[in-house]
């Protein structure tokens, strides 16, 4: 019963998505203003619907019903209920689903409280965002329908691997997938500007949060990712220039990009037809991601040459999508009037820099990332790695890098060198010292030596803007970038200072042997077998201690699950404020030894540390925005209701 | 170091496919799990009748010779893994590979000779590193048309500005 009312209120979210597309161009035209009216209700009506189904979907999943097919093959009656709850969006159907409901629940949340903009440019985006939706309900319906049943239900669901039962891995998808789809808003609200040919800052101001929003649940989503791989893998990568990494990159820098041409839109009428084109990127952006993942091509091209439903689908999504906007962009841009001028040493002009650089660098990692897949379809295989990313993105990340350093503190419009001559020299000079004592003290490789110079000179300007301002006067939103611009310092540093100073030790060791890693020495006490749930580990017991100090324990393990069998590395971490000792316990070597693999990373917490601070900027600024539109409304409302009393 | 006989090239073979963890893992937490738990195959002994070759796990011992070992490594891919260098894989084949490179290595081989033996043997796949080729040119293209086109879009805001 649960499945089918599931069902039916997906078809019918997808049905009230079909009446908002209509209402929402028929408004456009003269006469269209009785369908017009239909669109908010629609909106708000579709978002219930879509959310109802996915409860029915979490419902199934709780009560492990059997009968559905979804359930049979990813659920077990004896998991813990959490991991029975995300199971029902760690799969394919599920993850559509959880797609198209937070797609609508923004479409409807646009709809009951946005009124800022005018009602043409509003029922235009509504339509959009129908028509985006539209596209993944039939995608969802005819091709990966959740609530499928099965004619024999099974005794018993087949279970989910053991190793996704983590809190964290439960939630990284989510966070990600609020990311993408919230770029869907910021999209809409383009190709709505692009109909009705109103770009405005108040349509800037509309759409920033949105973006802000989507842009903290991806900064935070890579964040995770990361250190999630970090700490998993057992070898101490904390970035591997994957295709699925990239997939969640690519949104990220295009969002970035957006987030400050919006700015620059919202505060000075300018940038309009780029803010919309990068609105339109950043969602393609999600959806090439998606199509990425999902469609299976990354296992195999040919493989997915020989079974394209799925990703066929995906990828017609795709062209219909971004070639459709793409087209409305081109045929529309030229008509939508040049925003207002500005120099370029100003405000405006490095947010042009980092604008172009962010670009760019998407560019570099769209094409490294599709290229292989295109030659492995003309059977030649290529790899694109490290090698090419870092050096090739490094030409744009690098200047945009010392833009990043000097552009906060430079004045919208208009400014001159005399005016931020100290301020520049005095990062210039923070940043050539770095320079010059790193080279000649250690002797680091270009890239990293670079980076450790510029993460000191982007540290120094990102706090320069607070001098000679009251911190407690100061606007949330500023606090938001100097603290974004200040994690991107600390993140950038964590990297270089690890690629430049790692030190790695893998030995042989007997039990009682001393190994000395940088600063550790380390102790191999003993290995012994130890037993979880459903696994038996070695687990080895090293006392380190960092440069003779007190004596910490590490219990690094050898893991053998066995439903399914698979074999893990549980690494065991040493943090101290300047980095980690990395331990992974191999198998037994000749000679009653055992292979240790130990690193000392310098730094490297600072990644994550940094990629927290960038979020938690973007909280910030968006909590401040929401605040002073709040503020504005309430007072709105006040003068109002005060010009009532009056005319009364 | 001299490699034995069994540890050479042709050891390949003897290889059983690494057990990469998301041949196992649902299609939607393999999108998270990709790059992140792909090869955890535990060390060749688990698996394999034969012990790891003897230098898969153990650095040269002179450091030097070690860095130059390393970022070779880094720059190699594992076969058998999705997205991961043989530096960090537990899978027997790039623990046979990281032999190959270290004893190479040690005999004063030349990095770049070795990736190029590499290649000869396993196709361009094998390098992270793509050469300007027929097939390859866009990717270096590409990039040389963004810096100039980035250039031109400033050089065009300079001029507008006046």
């Amino acid at each position: 019963m649960i499945a089918e009312f599931g069902l039916a209120a997906l078809w019918l979210a997808a049905a009230l998505a079909g009446l908002q597309l209509l209402g929402g161009f028929a408004g456009l035209r003269p006469g269209g203003e009785r369908l017009a009216a239909l669109v908010r209700p629609a909106a708000v009506l579709q978002a219930l619907l879509c959310a109802l189904a996915f409860v029915a979907l979490l419902w199934l999943f709780a009560r492990t019903d059997l009968s559905v097919a979804l359930v049979a093959k990813n659920s077990h009656s004896m998991k813990p209920l959490i991991f029975k709850l995300s199971g029902a969006w760690g799969n394919h159907e599920g993850s559509m689903l959880l797609w198209v409901s937070v797609m609508a629940l923004a479409g409807g949340l646009i709809a009951l409280i946005e009124r800022r903009l005018p009602e043409r440019t509003m029922l235009a985006t509504l339509g959009a965002q129908a028509f985006v939706g539209l596209g993944f309900y039939a995608f969802l319906l005819v091709s990966s329908n959740p609530f499928e049943r099965l004619p024999q239900p099974p005794a018993e669901g087949l279970g989910l691997n053991p190793l996704l039962q983590d809190i964290g891995l439960a939630m990284h998808p989510p966070t990600l997938y609020f990311g993408y789809v919230g770029l869907s808003v910021a999209f809409s609200f383009a190709v709505g500007a692009l109909l009705t040919r109103q770009v405005t800052p108040e349509f800037a101001k509309v759409m920033r949060p949105w973006i802000l929003g989507a842009w903290i649940f991806l900064t935070l989503g890579i964040t995770a990712g990361s250190y999630w791989a970090y700490y998993e893998l057992g070898w101490g990568g904390w970035w591997f220039w994957d295709p699925v990494e990239n997939a969640s990159l690519m949104p990220w820098l295009a969002a970035t990009a957006l987030l400050h041409s919006a700015s620059v839109l919202a505060a000075r009428d300018a940038l309009r037809t780029w803010t919309i084109l990068l609105g339109v990127v950043a969602f393609s952006m999600s959806m090439v991601g998606t199509f990425l993942v999902r469609s299976g091509i990354l296992t195999s091209v040919h493989a997915f040459a020989v079974d394209p439903e799925r990703g066929a689908f995906i990828l017609a999504l795709l062209a219909i999508y971004i070639g459709g906007a793409l087209v409305l962009f081109t045929l529309r841009a030229g008509t939508i009037a040049e925003g207002e001028r500005f120099a370029m040493l100003s405000r405006e002009g490095a947010l042009v820099v980092n604008n172009v650089a962010l670009s760019a660098i998407l560019g570099i990692v769209l094409l490294g990332t599709l290229y292989p897949l295109l030659t492995e379809a003309f059977d030649v295989r290529v790899s694109v790695g490290p090698p090419y990313f870092n050096p090739v993105g490094a030409i744009f990340f690098l200047p945009m890098l010392v833009v990043l350093a000097i552009g906060p503190l430079l004045r919208w419009r208009r400014d001159s060198f005399e005016r931020v001559q100290k301020p520049v020299v005095a990062i210039a000079v923070v940043a050539l010292a770095v320079l010059a004592g790193v080279h000649f003290i250690a002797g680091v490789a270009l890239l990293p030596l670079l980076g450790m110079a510029l993460a000191a000179a982007v540290a120094v300007g990102s706090v320069m803007p607070l001098a000679g301002r009251s911190l407690r006067r100061l606007p949330l939103a500023v606090w938001g970038m100097v603290i974004a611009h200040f994690g991107v310092a600390v993140a950038l540093f964590g990297m270089a200072a690890d690629t430049a100073f790692q030190q790695e030790r893998l030995v042989a060791a007997r039990v009682g042997e001393t190994i000395t890693d940088g600063p550790w020495t380390i102790t191999l006490a003993a290995v012994e077998p130890v037993a979880g749930p459903n696994w038996t580990a070695l687990e080895a017991r090293l006392e380190a201690s960092y440069k003779g100090g007190e004596v910490q324990l590490a219990r690094p393990q050898a893991r053998s699950f066995w439903t399914p069998p698979q074999e893990t590395s549980e690494v065991a971490l040493l943090t101290r404020w300047n980095g980690q000792l990395y331990a992974a316990l191999g198998g037994e070597a000749e000679g009653e030894r055992w292979q240790l693999r130990l690193w000392w990373k310098p730094f490297v917490t600072w990644i994550w540390y940094g990629g927290i601070l960038i979020g938690l900027g973007g909280l910030l600024a968006l909590i401040g925005r929401v605040a002073s539109d709040l503020r504005r409304r309430s007072a709105r409302a006040q003068i109002a209701v005060r010009r009532g009393e009056v005319a009364a | 170091m001299i490699a034995t006989a069994r540890h050479s090239g042709e050891s390949r073979d003897r290889m059983p496919p690494a057990r990469c963890l998301r041949d196992a893992v649902p299609a939607f937490a393999a999108m998270t799990m990709w790059v992140l738990v792909s090869c955890l195959a535990l060390p060749a002994a688990a698996q394999d009748s034969l012990p790891p070759a003897p230098y898969a796990y153990q650095q040269l011992e002179d450091p030097a010779l070690e860095a130059r070992a390393q970022a070779l490594m880094e720059t190699l891919r594992c076969l058998k893994c999705q997205s991961q260098s043989i530096a960090d894989s537990d899978a027997p084949m790039a623990g046979d590979m990281r032999h190959q490179v270290r004893t190479r290595i040690a005999a004063g081989e030349d990095p770049e000779a070795i990736r190029a033996w590499l290649i000869e043997r396993y196709g361009d796949y094998v390098s992270y590193k793509p050469t300007v080729s027929a097939t390859t040119w866009p990717l270096f293209a590409v990039p040389a048309v963004l810096v100039l086109l980035a250039l031109l879009i400033l050089r065009r805001r300079l001029r507008r500005a006046r």
